[in-house]
């Protein structure tokens, strides 16, 4: 516990430091060393953090309180296997995403941005998910909230003379602050009926209105997690941020959503007398958004905003498995439940990886290019193959291509559906098999989407000038992405370790009864060696793999032959045009699910014998936005525009209305 | 001694609505005087018990200060600034002396209502004070110039004064000698508010205040 306070130190240091350095007027050297302090303690207190989650028994529960000085509420910290678990993604993906961050800002223009303002954010949105995750007092998980949902408006508008981008960051703060609403709501209500700011004392009062406290959770923190229809800010704040702080945003604070909805059922009591329509509520809000999520990434030409939707649907595959063990648990059938939690986290640690990984490397794509546009981009793979086998390595984790640990998680999860095929009553039967039938659904798109991202960036021929003759770094300088790529294979090819952690917190979520507890433990246990046995056999495979490879290619350099253009045998006049792009190639999809998606294409044929110009292009823009949001918020600007009649900026007329209140209360009190 | 304290309740009553008749700024900052002269006068007619050393000495500060000290200030401010005469009411004339009439009238129903000790307040004291805070507001609101404002300001602020006349004991003296030095104060912070307004907008017109609006 020490040492993980020491982290919290390191970074309220490193953030005070910034804040002084970001004071002052902004210079080429001031910003130089802003670059270098910044990086270096968020890594420092990344590593401390670890050490500290590390160092004592991953299940055993250390509890701190301190003083802090404030009339109500605690400084009370925890460290439990849960909140180990979902410190884990914040200080690695926190630590590389610093690392790359500082690389990549040292070759942006040294005075164009105060760098110490940037890394002063960057270290509060650190401290702020550490503290959330930690925190076991209300006062102080709100603050720790704020911390952790103001820092990324600052962090998103870091290119501010961008319109767009001054656009997207707003429209992350009002979605942030929506959710902070339900969330005061929830902890107010909380307070009231317990009497206490305490997690501890919170959770053993008893509750009288459960469902209305259920729902404000889902709403708050699933409006953080970007679940369907509260994730319009997700693809409008992670293309406009810096690739580093996305990463960050997408692989750790979306978590904090999961982390509070899976926290928040301490205070409900035990779990099987839970509502069974809160597990199919959680369940089909999961699938929603999943596929929301997917079939609008599928059809993004921005490789970071297709990244972003990405997200949304991990995030609802996270929640899939989240509403399997809510079920599993209001059912008493052990294997979904315990399948169903464990890869709900399994899934989360494998997304943060990954996730991580593919946003870090769009950003050097777009450090590379000078954009991120990929009907512009293509043949990437010969110019940069060192980023490109990232990418690609990345791609496949996500597209759950085994033996990677997308495959690894998702598996559990359909496990833990197989497991609820065994529900009573056909109805619930019908319900787990069109959850299983979204899952796969999803998991299909999700290998197109990646395909389409890896072959459109890094295959085929440069589109434009720009993936032509890339700006390439040296390979040193994407070193810090070798850390989530890691962890896609350790996740996969080590699934039983990695699964092993997920299983200690099985004790945590939420708190199982007895009876329950040790069967699904003994589940996991099954999974876990399930899980063993498939990594060897992919291990295998890949052997298999790499060494028939290899010896195709000693066979082929005996016989002489020589590698060659695609298309090169005989076919002369090729060019970038004569490809699929981004456009042609999800347009069967499009056609497939244009209802759903609310595609427009709009296709331009010349269907004369010699055709000329032809051009496809298909958007997909978001409803959820164009037909509730942007009309509710229009209404509401139209409402607050009306009521600057009474906001007229005449000094006198306010005065007239202090001279009506006056009248008003004196005649009030007269009454 | 008692009939002298009316009569001088009535001439500040008389000065209110005129000043809300008023279109000039000089008549204003001169009206403003003379009710400050009158103040330091009322002050003079203890209600109960003889003429104190305390009184006396709050008497001349309200002279010193709201006859002499403001007038002087805010002419001065007139003729650095060159403001013109017209103080531009807003509401044009008639109206403001409805508004005062209006104001004497629900004073009147208001001492009929506030529950208050029996002879605290000599007759017409407490609409009169009422009725003086209230046109001090409808001077502010009315009243287009800052400085005119800043009167309305004042005016106000002797309403609040005239209320707290039959209260004055030996320890609220101090207590009225620390507002009138807030009051000073305030006036101060106005004048020089005034003095950048118009050195910002070239004028002392509040309506040019709606270019800041968001």
């Amino acid at each position: 516990m020490e040492l993980f306070l020491l982290a919290l130190l390191v970074m309220a240091a490193g953030a005070l430091v910034s804040a002084a350095i970001a004071l002052f007027p902004v210079t080429a050297a001031r910003n130089k060393v802003a670059d270098i302090l910044g990086p270096v303690t968020a890594v420092a207190a990344c590593l401390l953090g670890l050490a500290g989650i590390f160092s004592g028994e991953w299940a055993a529960t250390e509890y701190r309180v301190m003083p802090w000085g404030l009339p109500f509420g605690a400084f009370a910290l925890a460290l439990d296997s849960l909140t180990r678990l979902f410190l884990l993604p914040v200080f690695v993906l926190g630590g590389t995403c610093a690392l790359s961050g500082g690389i990549s800002l040292r070759q942006s223009d040294p005075t164009e941005h105060n760098l110490g303002a940037h890394w002063l954010f960057f270290l509060i949105l650190l401290l702020g998910m550490t503290l959330v995750m930690s925190a076991r007092d209300a006062v102080l998980f709100m603050l720790s909230w704020e911390l952790m949902s103001l820092s990324p408006f600052f962090l998103i508008d870091f290119n501010d003379r961008d319109r767009s981008v001054q656009d997207a960051s707003w429209v992350y703060l009002v979605a942030a602050h929506l959710g902070a609403m339900a969330l005061i709501a929830f902890f107010a209500l909380l307070w009231q009926e317990s009497g206490s700011t305490l997690f501890s004392e919170m959770a053993l009062a008893r509750h009288g209105h459960v469902t209305a406290l259920f729902m404000l959770a889902l709403l708050g923190f699933g409006a953080k997690a970007g679940l369907v229809p509260l994730h319009v800010w997700l693809p409008e704040a992670h293309p406009a941020a810096p690739s580093h702080v996305s990463a960050l945003l997408s692989g750790a604070m979306l978590n904090a959503g999961v982390y509070g909805i899976i926290r928040s059922f301490d205070f409900f009591g035990n779990p099987q007398t839970f509502p069974l329509w809160w597990g199919w509520i959680v369940t089909a809000v999961g699938i929603a958004t999943a596929v929301t999520g997917i079939l609008k990434a599928l059809g993004q030409t921005n490789l970071k905003r297709l990244l972003a939707y990405s997200s949304v649907e991990n995030m609802g595959v996270i929640l899939l498995g989240l509403g399997a063990g809510l079920i599993g648990a209001g059912r008493g059938e052990a294997w979904m439940t315990a399948l169903g939690f464990s890869g709900c986290l399994f899934h989360m640690l494998n997304h943060s990886a990954f996730k991580g990984l593919l946003f870090l490397c769009a950003g050097e794509v777009l450090h590379s290019t000078g954009t991120v546009n990929m009907s512009q981009l293509g043949g990437l793979q010969r110019r940069m193959p060192f980023l490109g086998t990232l990418f690609a390595l990345g791609a496949a984790s996500i597209a759950c291509m085994p033996p990677f640990n997308g495959f690894m998680g998702e598996f559990v999860l359909s496990l833990s559906l197989i497991g609820g095929l065994s529900l009573p009553g056909m109805e619930e039967k019908i319900g787990v098999l069109v959850c299983m039938t979204g899952l796969m659904l999803v998991s299909g798109l999700s290998a197109a989407v990646y395909i389409k991202s890896y072959s459109m960036t890094f295959l085929g021929e440069a589109r434009s000038q720009c993936s032509v003759e890339p700006h390439t770094t040296s390979p040193v300088f994407q070193l810090p992405l070798l850390i989530p790529a890691a962890a896609c294979v350790i996740g996969g090819l080590g699934a039983q370790w990695a699964f092993g952690m997920v299983e200690q917190a099985m004790t945590c979520i939420p708190t199982l009864p007895d009876s329950l507890k040790t069967v699904s433990i003994a589940a996991d246990e099954n999974a876990g060696a399930l899980l063993g046995k498939t990594a060897l056999f992919c291990t295998g495979g890949l052997v298999l793999l790499v060494s028939f490879t290899v010896l195709r290619r000693l066979l082929l350099l005996r016989q002489g032959i020589r590698r060659g253009p695609t298309w090169g045998c005989g076919y002369q006049y090729g060019s970038a045009r004569m490809q699929y792009s981004p456009a042609s190639f999800v347009e069967p999809a499009a056609r497939l699910f244009a209802s759903v998606m609310g595609t427009t294409m709009r296709r331009h044929e010349d269907a004369a014998y010699f055709p000329g110009h032809d051009s496809l292009s298909v958007k997909a823009p978001d409803v959820v936005q164009t037909k509730f949001y942007t009309p509710v918020f229009e209404w509401m600007r139209r409402l607050c525009n009306s009521l600057k009649i009474i906001q007229n900026g005449a000094v006198n007329i306010y005065v007239l209305y202090i001279l009506i209140t006056l009248v008003v209360l004196l005649v009030w009190g007269m009454a | 001694m008692h009939s002298l304290f009316q009569f001088i309740i009535l001439l500040l009553l008389i000065i209110d609505l005129v000043m809300l008749w008023s279109g000039r700024m000089l008549m204003l900052i001169r009206l403003s005087a003379v009710q400050g002269c009158l103040l330091a006068a009322l002050l003079l007619m203890p209600l109960k018990g003889p003429l104190t050393m305390e009184l006396a000495l709050l008497a001349t500060a309200v002279f010193l200060l709201k006859g002499i000290g403001f007038p002087i200030f805010l002419r001065h401010i007139c003729h650095k600034l060159g403001i013109e005469p017209n103080v531009k009411p807003r509401l044009g004339r008639m109206f403001p002396m409805l508004a005062g009439l209006v104001c004497l009238a629900f004073s009147l129903w208001l001492e009929e209502s506030i529950p208050h000790a029996q002879g605290l307040f000599p007759p017409l004291l407490l609409p009169v004070a009422l009725t003086t805070l209230f046109c001090g507001l409808i001077l502010v609101v009315g009243c287009a110039k800052a400085i005119a404002q800043v009167t309305g300001y004042l005016v106000a602020e002797n309403g609040i004064f005239i209320l707290g006349i039959p209260l004055i004991t030996s320890g609220s003296v101090w207590f009225e000698l620390s507002i009138l030095l807030d009051v000073f104060a305030a006036i101060f912070v106005m004048a020089i508010a005034i003095n950048h307004i118009n050195s910002t907008f070239d004028s002392i017109d509040v309506a040019r205040f709606r270019s800041l609006r968001d």
